[in-house]
């Protein structure tokens, strides 16, 4: 018996890359929903992220004028803020949750007859996580980018060219990373539910599953 | 084991419900086959017959509420999720009334995809690919997209695709459903010549009435229950009785 049923089958990553990014360049316009919906979050978090690492470094090193005009109110905003931008990420992974909800009910036919090929359901969920967290990256890059400018920026406006010297760039570039790889984790996180509960179908029921 | 060689499906008993809400339906209500080695089988029935539901089963695409279903004489039920996907891929070719190729791939990457599961190299795939493309008459558009292809031509990619890891066994729901008389006779040609030259058992399920001819049997299914099956013999009679009508 055992000698005719083998279980050895493959969906080497290179291929899985190919099928994702030819989705996400097809159905451009679903990919920029999740992007965009990234895009706001982690400019948000970036933001604040930027802020706090300018204004603790304006703290500690900065013209003493600038020094008390900061210590105001700059650990009370801290806390709200941290509140603020956990809200706007749990959001963020709603809004990615229920794209892809409509993402794999659409494609509900396709997954079904990949099935049939002999996709298991791991290979499903591979092509639409690598789907989601590169939509993910993009809009993450794209949102990091956006928010820490608008901070620096809008630092340089009020206190003018002598901060140049105090901007903590490096702690900056590490917090931006910190906000693409969370922005990408994200965006995965938020597309296993629905991957996973599209996955499991029956190839059948996938295939009758109309939209 | 009293294994006779040559049985390829074999379903003991299957039934099939399904909840309707709260009402349970019961579409295959005990289905009983055997099916050979290099068979053309046509499965005959009026719609909502239970025709696709069966397919299903026999395919391991779905699960059988009750009975079993063997192909190869291995218990599908029995495998686990690897071995079946391997099933689905290595041992049967499926063809669809919708096509249903992937939308965003070329005929080619359509047809290389189980072949890509299956581990086969990349450039054996091709290769392969371009063959059973040009089997099936369309070498010249192997990088077209189903929506740049006609139904005919989307039908001719879906069974180079059926082909692609050499199944023993192709399952063709109405393969010819969508599509106009003499672009579905060439298809109904096109699977006699597979299962003729390769050996290969299709079993199809069809209202088409110019299936029977090539088939060598037919099982008619009336109701989710095998209301009879005809070999090819007496076949004649009744075939001639109705284009003659
Ligand atoms: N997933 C499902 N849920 C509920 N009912 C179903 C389901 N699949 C099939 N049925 C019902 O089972 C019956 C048989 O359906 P099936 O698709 O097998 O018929 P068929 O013989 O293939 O018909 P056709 O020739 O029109 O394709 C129908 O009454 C259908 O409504
Ligand atoms: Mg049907």
């Amino acid at each position: 018996m055992a000698k005719k049923i083998g279980k050895q089958l493959s969906l080497p990553k290179s291929e899985a890359f190919k099928m994702s990014l030819r989705n996400i360049r097809i159905r451009f316009g679903r990919a920029l929903v999740v992007s965009s919906s990234v895009f706001l979050g982690v400019a948000f978090l970036m933001s604040i992220l930027t802020s706090s690492t300018i204004t603790s470094a304006l703290l500690k090193n900065g013209p003493d004028a600038i020094r008390l005009s900061l210590s105001v109110d700059a650990s009370d905003y801290m806390a709200r803020n941290i509140w603020l931008v956990s809200l706007s990420l749990l959001v963020c992974v709603v809004g990615i949750t229920n794209s892809m909800l409509m993402a794999v009910s659409e494609r509900s036919r396709e997954i079904g007859t990949m099935k049939c090929l002999g996709a298991l359901n791991r290979f499903i969920m591979e092509i639409f996580l690598i789907e989601s967290a590169l939509q993910g990256l993009v809009g993450s890059l794209a949102g990091g980018l956006v928010g820490a400018l608008a901070i620096i920026i809008s630092f340089f406006f009020r206190y003018g060219g002598q901060i140049a010297p105090y901007v903590p760039y490096f702690s900056i570039l590490k917090v931006f990373i910190f906000s693409v790889v969370l922005g990408t984790v994200i965006a995965i996180v938020g597309a296993i539910y629905p991957t996973y509960l599209s996955a499991r179908l029956e190839p059948a029921e996938a295939i009758r599953r109309e939209v | 084991m009293p294994e006779k060689k040559d049985i390829v499906v074999r379903t003991v008993g299957v039934t099939k419900n399904f909840m309707l809400g709260r009402i349970e339906l019961q579409v295959l209500k005990g289905i009983d086959l055997e099916i050979n080695q290099g068979e053309y089988i046509s499965i005959m029935g009026p719609s909502g017959s239970g025709k696709t539901t069966l397919f299903n089963m026999i395919g391991g695409l779905d699960k059988p509420s009750n009975g079993r279903v063997y192909i190869d004489e291995v218990d599908v039920a029995q495998l686990d999720a690897f071995e079946l996907a391997w099933l689905r891929c290595r041992k049967i070719g499926y063809i669809f009334q919708t096509f249903n190729l992937i939308p965003v791939m070329t005929a080619l990457e359509n047809v290389t995809l189980p072949m890509i599961f299956a581990g086969t190299s990349h450039d054996e795939s091709v290769d392969k690919g371009r063959q059973l493309l040009e089997l099936v008459g369309l070498g010249e558009r192997i990088l077209h997209k189903p929506f740049e292809l006609s139904g005919g031509q989307q039908q001719r990619v879906a069974i180079a695709r059926a082909f692609a890891n050499s199944p023993a066994i192709i399952l063709a729901d109405e393969p010819t459903g969508n599509l106009d008389l003499k672009t579905g006779k060439e298809i109904i040609g096109l699977l006699k010549e597979m299962n003729r030259k390769q050996g290969v058992s299709v079993i199809t399920a069809t209202h088409d009435l110019k299936m029977l001819d090539i088939s060598d049997r037919v099982i008619w299914i009336r109701d989710g229950q095998v209301e009879r099956i005809e070999n090819r013999a007496d076949l004649n009679i009744q075939v001639g009785a109705v284009e003659g009508e």
